[in-house]
């Protein structure tokens, strides 16, 4: 059985990454499972210097998904190459580093900065719901979007994923814009906007109000977007959004995706990755695929 | 990388799950391993069988029978996930991943306080049969008590209710002052407000305390930075976020901001 894909001249042993900022940067996970039997971890988003993020509640749940307001909370890019990159580099997987920044120059002093890190991916999250300044501003503009992906661009010498935003109207706007701007890959989605009140308080759950909306329940979005952006651009795709199983992750490579993340799931059971990887491997066995790339944008 | 170590989310058998006070319940399953690891404030992921419901429920351990091989936790019905909780009986099974979190840290001292607000009470049981020497237990509820006669085994045990239905009328906080309350060491676990209220206390007297706090949980394993609390720092915002999941539930009086 073949298992392996290639995205944009990295090889990964088989489809399954983990979403950025619901992994941690691993460590928290080694205790639950053999991160050696995963494609790729993607690590939390970092910026040039720590933020310090929202005040809590930070979570809610809703149904079938939940609602995080995190804003990015990270403490730096040099704490994060002093004390993660080290650990990660033990274990044979690929790791992919998720930046974030308010600014242009934030963005491209952080990737200037992970030129001297070993990793192997760089992915450009311009699709944060939860902070004010950049982020989300970037990836629902197309203009935006393919601008800052050319200056990111002109400093990584690693491969590089764009994160794009499902708050559009138009996301294969946003995709051809970011393919224009010289990405390698994208990936999509990030969190829908979302908000959650308390009827008897009539406020708000999070303290920020809105937040993040992601879980089994976007799904549905997720797919329809992969699969919109396959028929739009020419990059491989990482697909992601309510992952929990298998054959969800089987149904996101139907759409076009070469890549697939699991995300919320990882918080559903620690160990969601293994059971999407087995998964995979089971429906391949059941079902006669040999090569997992049969699968990419099979749809009938 | 240890893969002899590797922890997993476990389904475990329901023992018994009785109501112990008006929407408060009282679950026992067997775990063999989380019997013996647990530390005094510890807690375990409880997960649903919805759909649904996606996140665990964290609730604390309440104590732990090691040679059986046993597990209690003592939890409220607050909302749709508890509501389930509090249907299943004995016989049935339930997912549970734990013990997670850095527990309180015994001091062995002379004479400790231990103080319980509502359903923060449970993880002090273990805790109190722990600990050496004389125990003060300050126990506050809304209305009615629970777990008492088993804090009774291990210490002199004071309750306050709000509504003057069991012990003294008033918060825990004014017991311990009507009777004087002295020790070394304070551990406690309870509402924020009265966290607050026993941090002033403390920080008046110089007693350290230590705090088990509560927050909504992602994962309840450190991965999702969702829990936080605020902990001082020399820094120029004067604060940083740690992890109640993780860093906690327990923190130093001290350092915490509430
Ligand atoms: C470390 C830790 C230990 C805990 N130990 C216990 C325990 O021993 N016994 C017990 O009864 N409860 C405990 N809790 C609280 C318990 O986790 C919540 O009551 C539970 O998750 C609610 O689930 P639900 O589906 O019934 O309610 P939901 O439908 O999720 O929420 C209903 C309401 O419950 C409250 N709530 C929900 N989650 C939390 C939370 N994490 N903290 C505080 N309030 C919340 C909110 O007011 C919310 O509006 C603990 C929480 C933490 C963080
Ligand atoms: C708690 C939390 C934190 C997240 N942090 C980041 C982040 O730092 N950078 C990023 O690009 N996406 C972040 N995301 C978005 C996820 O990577 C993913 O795109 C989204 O959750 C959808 O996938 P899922 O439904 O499988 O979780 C975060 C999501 C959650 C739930
Ligand atoms: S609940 Fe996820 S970090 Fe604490």
């Amino acid at each position: 059985m073949h298992t392996s894909v290639t995205i944009a001249g990295v090889t990964f042993d088989n489809p399954v990454m983990t979403a950025s900022g619901t992994f941690g940067s691993g460590k928290e996970y080694a205790e639950y499972m053999d991160l050696n039997g995963l494609g790729g971890i993607i690590v939390k988003g970092v910026a040039s210097k720590e933020w310090l993020g929202n005040p809590a509640p930070r979570i809610a749940e809703t149904y079938g998904g939940m609602l995080n307001a995190v804003g990015l909370q990270n403490p730096g890019v040099d704490v994060f190459m002093e004390e993660d990159i080290p650990f990660l580099r033990q274990y044979n997987t690929n790791i992919v580093v998720n930046i974030a920044g308010k600014t242009v120059e934030e963005y491209v002093d952080v990737t200037k900065r992970l030129q001297q890190a070993d990793i192997d991916m760089i992915e450009l999250n311009i699709s944060c719901p939860n902070v004010k300044e950049g982020g989300v501003a970037f990836g629902t503009d197309a203009g935006m979007a393919e601008y800052i992906t050319k200056e990111v661009k002109k400093h990584a010498k690693q491969p590089l994923i764009v994160k794009l935003s499902p708050n559009v109207t138009d996301i294969t706007e946003i995709a051809k814009a970011v393919e224009a701007g010289g990405a390698d890959a994208v990936s999509l989605i990030n969190t829908l906007l979302g908000m959650k009140i308390d009827i008897y308080k009539r406020r708000p759950v999070l303290a920020n109000r809105v937040g993040g909306f992601s879980g089994p329940a976007i799904k549905p979005v997720a797919v329809r977007m992969v699969h919109q952006v396959y028929k739009s651009i020419q990059l491989p795709i990482i697909g992601l959004g309510g992952i929990c199983t298998g054959e969800d992750a089987v149904e996101f490579m139907l759409a076009g995706a070469t890549g697939v993340a699991v995300g919320t799931a990882n918080f559903m059971n620690p160990r969601a990755t293994v059971d999407v990887i087995e998964g995979i491997e089971r429906f391949m066995d059941e079902t006669g695929v040999e090569d997992v790339r049969e699968l990419i944008g099979a749809l009938e | 990388m240890c893969q002899d170590n590797i922890k997993s989310k476990k389904t475990v058998s329901i023992i018994a799950n009785e109501e112990i006070a008006a929407g408060v319940y009282q679950m026992v399953f067997r775990e063999q391993e989380i019997a013996e690891r647990t530390k005094p404030g510890q807690f375990v992921n409880v997960y649903c069988q919805a759909d649904s419901r996606i996140l665990p429920r964290p609730i604390s351990i309440c104590q732990v029978e090691p040679r059986a091989g046993l597990v209690t936790i003592v939890y409220m019905v607050v909302g749709q996930g508890t509501k389930e909780f509090s249907n299943l009986q004995a016989g049935q099974t339930i997912d549970v991943l734990g013990p997670l979190g850095n527990g309180f840290s015994p001091v062995a001292c002379e004479e400790s306080i231990l103080v319980g607000g509502g359903v923060g009470t449970p993880p002090l049981l273990e805790l109190v049969k722990q600990l050496p020497g004389t125990k003060h237990v300050f126990l506050g509820f809304r209305t009615g008590s629970y777990l008492v006669d088993a804090f009774k085994q291990y210490a002199q045990v004071y309750i306050a209710t709000d509504d003057g239905s069991v012990g003294q009328q008033g918060t825990v906080i004014d017991l311990m002052n009507a009777v004087g309350a002295k020790g070394q060491q304070v551990y406690a676990c309870g509402p924020k407000p009265m966290l607050a209220a026993l941090k002033t206390w403390t920080n008046e007297r110089d007693i350290p305390a230590q705090l088990s706090l509560e927050e909504r949980m992602g994962c309840g394993i450190g991965a999702c930075v969702g829990c936080v609390c605020k902990v001082k720092t020399d820094t120029e915002s004067g604060f940083t976020y740690k992890k109640v999941c993780k860093d906690g539930p327990v923190f130093d009086a001290k350092e915490v901001i509430l």
